[in-house]
């Protein structure tokens, strides 16, 4: 993935972005497709329809707000508390959106709004460890593609799950559960590899991320561990230093 | 009633999600606060693996750790990171055979 980025030669064309985008996408798709179509068939299951299975992964796009959500519909909870609770559980989105959005100052917000409106942990993730194509000619359809990329197939398989059942075999689609945090690893440690200053941040955002979902809901936790881990960087990462 | 909730979530998911993108324009952070929204990355990563990781596998966190640290051994490499979450998948599977 690294080296992709790079081997993009002096002139990147929209289609090489859209290309370099899209293979960017490639773990998120792995990761997406086992658990969209597990949520599709555990939404089926609380008693949605195809159309609504399929509606919430093409308006809401969250994986945990959408099983919680399928969760609590199935056992009778109302819709308020439903509608609270994926406020709480994606509030950590307004704070990767800031981090993101931040490193697109300048690109027209005609381009930045819909590029915010697909921002998931995994595209976040992947999306701020290519921060270079941010400041490359057509880099927004770099980010542009690995969104689509994900976003697809996180709908298609929702749509899958819910109409063909659990077509992953179990056993696979249970090994397949690590494959979100292996992407999550796999973005982490060549930035570790290269600044290894960074790894207080790192353990300082999981500390805290685990003390706080001792007390609080995990989405609140997770905002707390984003923070607080964040915070280190105003002294680690140095003036201007864009990685 | 369930494509009320669907719109509600909708909503409430997406106005996070934008805000950032009408105000980022308006504002001009001092460079601590560019500082530490570079260093958010970082930490959502950190936040995101941990605890979470454990929960791979109901009731056996080990299996998750396991398969973890064969990532971040397959990353520390340099393997592409495909191979890095093939690799990961590969060993949970084996381990909970």
């Amino acid at each position: 993935m690294e080296s992709k980025a790079m081997n993009i030669h002096a002139e990147p064309t929209r289609l090489t972005m859209i290309k370099s985008g899209a293979s960017a996408a490639i773990p998120i798709m792995m990761g997406y497709l086992p658990i969209a179509i597990t949520y599709g068939v555990l939404a089926q299951q609380s008693g949605m329809n195809y159309t609504e299975l399929t509606l919430m992964s093409v308006l809401v796009f969250a994986g945990a707000a959408q099983f919680m959500a399928a969760n609590m519909l199935a056992i009778g909870i109302g819709a308020i508390e439903i509608i609270i609770a994926t406020f709480v559980l994606n509030f950590r989105h307004f704070v990767m959106s800031l981090s993101f959005m931040n490193r697109l100052k300048g690109i027209p917000i005609k381009m930045k709004l819909p590029l915010s409106l697909g921002l998931t942990d995994e595209t976040f993730s992947v999306a701020s460890l290519h921060p270079d194509e941010a400041k490359q000619p057509y880099g927004v359809w770099f980010y542009a593609a690995m969104i689509v990329t994900a976003y697809s197939s996180w709908v298609a398989g929702s749509f899958l799950g819910g109409v063909l059942g659990d077509v992953i075999p179990p056993r696979l689609s249970e090994s397949m559960g690590i494959a979100l945090y292996a992407m999550f690893i796999g973005l982490l440690v060549p930035s570790i590899k290269k600044q290894r200053r960074i790894i207080p941040i790192v353990i300082i955002a999981m500390a805290v991320n685990y003390t706080m979902s001792l007390w609080l809901a995990e989405g609140w936790a997770i905002v707390a561990g984003t923070l607080v881990g964040g915070l280190g960087g105003i002294w680690i990462l140095e003036r201007g230093d864009s990685k | 009633m369930t494509m009320w909730i669907i719109i509600g979530m909708a909503v409430v998911t997406a106005i996070p999600r934008m805000l950032p993108a009408f105000i980022i324009d308006r504002v001009t952070f001092p460079d601590w606060v560019n500082r530490w929204l570079n260093a958010i990355p970082y930490a959502a990563l950190g936040a995101l693996i941990f605890p979470g990781i454990m929960t791979v596998k109901d009731n056996a966190p080990h299996v998750g750790i396991i398969g973890g640290l064969v990532a971040v051994a397959l990353a520390w490499l340099g393997l592409d990171i495909i191979l890095v979450v093939l690799g990961s998948i590969l060993t949970v599977f084996l381990i909970t055979l």
